[in-house]
């Protein structure tokens, strides 16, 4: 078996003014790859506009100036949200 | 389940640490990676969270089939998210299981080579379109009943994983149901592919909760340390209470002879599903079973050299960076 | 709109959609095969925007059409000599350094004709591209690095990655090959003349092939066709037959 990618610790931001938030962990190479990861992973609805990466005692974070191509994406795929399928009222909670 | 027929493990512990665990467990404080937990229920929890996880890697692949055959754009997309949120969904669960102290490699090569179980229900195949409508309204309707009483799980990463599927997840199901509204009020022919995959995926789907509580020997430990919510044949009975309306809305018929209303419990008296084909299943002979791991295999054997490649790049950064300071 | 005018942004707009249903629909191949879970969420991201740029310029193409054809009857309903995406992307996907470097020849392209478009005369290309811009920053920066780890990574990432450069240069060309068409978008200032482009580019993917150790190949020979439409590859007809085998097989259904 190779050799296994480190574990990250993930922090962000959301859009409301809050503190980092920790959302979880991911794999990934390096500190770079794992913020990249980070937004594919943890921001697929949205949620987030700044990420921190935290391995051992390193931390780093997304630089602002990516806040564009990194996160806007995100906000058309309004498919993502239960609301967007109409379900009859007959149904029932679903 | 997604986690079917865990074996609980037994302790042998400090009796008054293992009291003074129940206690904590019976006040609803959740444990933590760090504090003191019973070699059992570490045990038992990396079985039933690997179990989980696995199946959403292997969930992806009965869906994943339709992603190319996909009928417009807009369905394409909606199946590629939720395929897409499934291998999350695995992420988070591994993550999860890796603060027990295994590696999710080490859970890969588990599954890999058969060590670990994922659900039956992915053995089974898709066969037309409304199979992706089906899986989403049956599959995840079934999971999300196991999943929701999961949040309340003891042990904190894993409650954590399952708040924030729960979450994601409540889109998989409607666009299931969306998907069979369309084909059960559409042509002859769309109308003839639901009631085609409701016919087999309906079975499967109850055998989802695993064998009824008479024969499941291993819940009530389970239960007791809280990382199984209720019982199989309670969940069982939820889902098909829930269930046979919604396909009598549709207009198909729920493949049982034998549905009748039960005044008396207040809920539909049902035929059991065939439980030697659940165990054939569960020992590798169900229809997709040779498929679904060639497929994981596949993509971990193949993917090695990214993976190594990919490491090797950052050591090689890192080097250079610690020699330039 | 003469006749003519509008026939050229048609064509103009199948380029640019075809290209991302195309390459949308290889890219989503991989959900589920890919060689670690991050790669499979990621790329499943890419493809899901491929996919939603596509609605956009193919829905674009369809009312200029005319008639009352949506985006998924331009999608579903054409066969192969109708398609104008560039031979590039309807290439098998080859393993992961294949797929992976043909993302980043592609993005490296996208990356510098969009923000032009963004500013294109015809205000809804320019609300196109101005969207898909900035889902391409990431793209390309995904994949740039993505070929640059492997390219510098183990003897054999490297092998695989020169090898896939190899394979898929030949087809870079067609991206820059000029015609009538751009000619006649560059005039109306809806699009770059795509040849204007090439010094760009190639300063671009020669710095990141060259931060992967890879050698770009020597020839400039390019296959060519399928922009213009004159021909495809073999390919092309196979994805096809699975994309629009719904559609095909049941006309005229709701989905």
């Amino acid at each position: 078996m190779s050799k296994e990618w480190p574990l990250w610790e993930i922090f962000i931001r959301g859009q409301h003014g809050l503190s980092h938030r920790h959302v979880g962990s991911l794999h990934a190479p390096d500190a770079e790859m794992a913020i990249k990861n980070a937004r594919d992973v943890y921001t697929r609805r949205n949620e987030g506009v700044s990420i921190w990466v935290v391995e051992a005692n390193n931390i780093s974070a997304s630089s602002p100036s990516d806040k564009g191509p990194l996160y806007e994406p995100s906000e058309s795929k309004i498919y993502r949200h239960p609301t967007f399928f109409d379900i009859p009222d007959e149904i029932g909670h679903m | 389940m997604y986690a079917q027929m865990v074996k609980s493990e037994a302790t042998q512990d400090d009796p008054e640490k293992l009291a003074a665990f129940q206690q904590k467990i019976d006040a609803n404080i959740k444990v933590e990676p760090r504090d003191w937990m019973p070699e059992g229920y570490r045990k038992t929890l990396i079985r039933q969270i690997g179990q989980h996880a696995h199946s959403e890697i292997v969930g992806q692949l009965p869906e994943g089939n339709w992603i190319t055959r996909a009928p417009t754009l807009e369905r394409k997309m909606i199946l590629l998210a939720k395929v897409q949120d499934e291998a999350g969904h695995g992420l988070y669960l591994y993550a999860a299981a890796e603060t027990l102290g295994v590696s999710r490699d080490e859970l890969t090569e588990m599954l890999l080579d058969g060590r670990m179980k994922y659900s039956s229900i992915f053995n089974y195949p898709t066969l037309n379109w409304a199979d992706i409508g089906a899986v989403g309204w049956l599959v995840d309707g079934a999971a999300i009943m196991n999943q929701v009483p999961l949040q309340r799980t003891s042990y904190g990463p894993y409650s954590r994983a399952m708040i924030r599927i729960c979450k994601e997840e409540s889109f998989h199901q409607r666009q299931g149901y969306d998907i069979m509204m369309k084909m059960a009020q559409g042509t002859e022919a769309q109308k003839q592919m639901a009631q085609d995959a409701l016919n087999r995926l309906w079975y499967p789907s109850l055998m989802m909760f695993g064998p009824s509580d008479a024969a499941s020997v291993h819940s009530e430990q389970s239960m007791g340390w809280k990382i199984k919510i209720n019982s199989n044949d309670e969940l069982r009975q939820k889902f098909v209470d829930q269930t046979v309306p919604q396909a009598k809305y549709l207009g198909l018929t729920v493949p049982d002879d034998n549905l009748t209303w039960n005044e008396d419990k207040g809920g539909w008296d049902y035929t059991d599903p065939d439980w030697t084909e659940f165990f054939d299943v569960l020992k590798g002979n169900g229809p997709c079973n040779t498929e679904r791991l060639e497929a994981r295999n596949k993509a971990w054997d193949d993917g090695a050299w990214v993976r190594d490649g990919l490491l090797a790049h950052a050591e090689k950064k890192r080097a250079a960076k610690t020699a330039a300071e | 709109m003469a006749t003519s005018d509008k026939d050229m942004l048609v064509q103009f707009l199948l380029r640019m959609g075809d290209n991302s249903l195309i390459l949308g629909h290889r890219v989503s191949e991989w959900c589920g095969h890919a060689p670690v879970l991050e790669e499979d969420i990621a790329l499943a991201n890419t493809a899901l925007d491929l996919i939603g740029q596509t609605q956009f310029w193919l829905g674009y193409a369809a009312e200029v059409m005319d008639g009352d054809k949506t985006a998924d009857d331009v999608a579903f309903l054409r066969d192969v000599w109708n398609f104008r995406n560039i031979l590039l992307v309807e290439l098998p996907n080859g393993d992961f350094g294949q797929t992976l470097m043909r993302q980043f020849l592609f993005d490296a392209y996208q990356s510098i004709l969009l923000p032009r478009l963004s500013k294109s005369s015809d205000p809804r290309v320019a609300e196109i591209a101005e969207k898909a811009s900035k889902e391409c920053a990431y793209h390309v920066e995904r994949s740039a690095d993505t070929v640059v780890g492997l390219g510098d990574g183990t003897e054999e990432s490297h092998a695989r990655m020169q090898a896939a450069l190899d394979r898929l240069w030949p087809y870079v060309g067609e991206m820059f090959a000029s015609d009538d068409i751009d000619a006649a978008m560059a005039a109306a200032g809806i699009a770059p003349d795509p040849a204007s482009l090439r010094s760009e580019y190639d300063a671009l993917v020669g710095k990141v092939m060259a931060e992967a150790t890879l050698t770009i190949p020597q020839s400039d020979f390019a296959h060519k066709g399928g922009r213009s439409g004159k021909t495809h590859t073999e390919h092309l007809g196979h994805l096809l037959t699975q994309m629009q085998w719904l559609q095909r097989a049941y006309p005229g259904a709701s989905w």
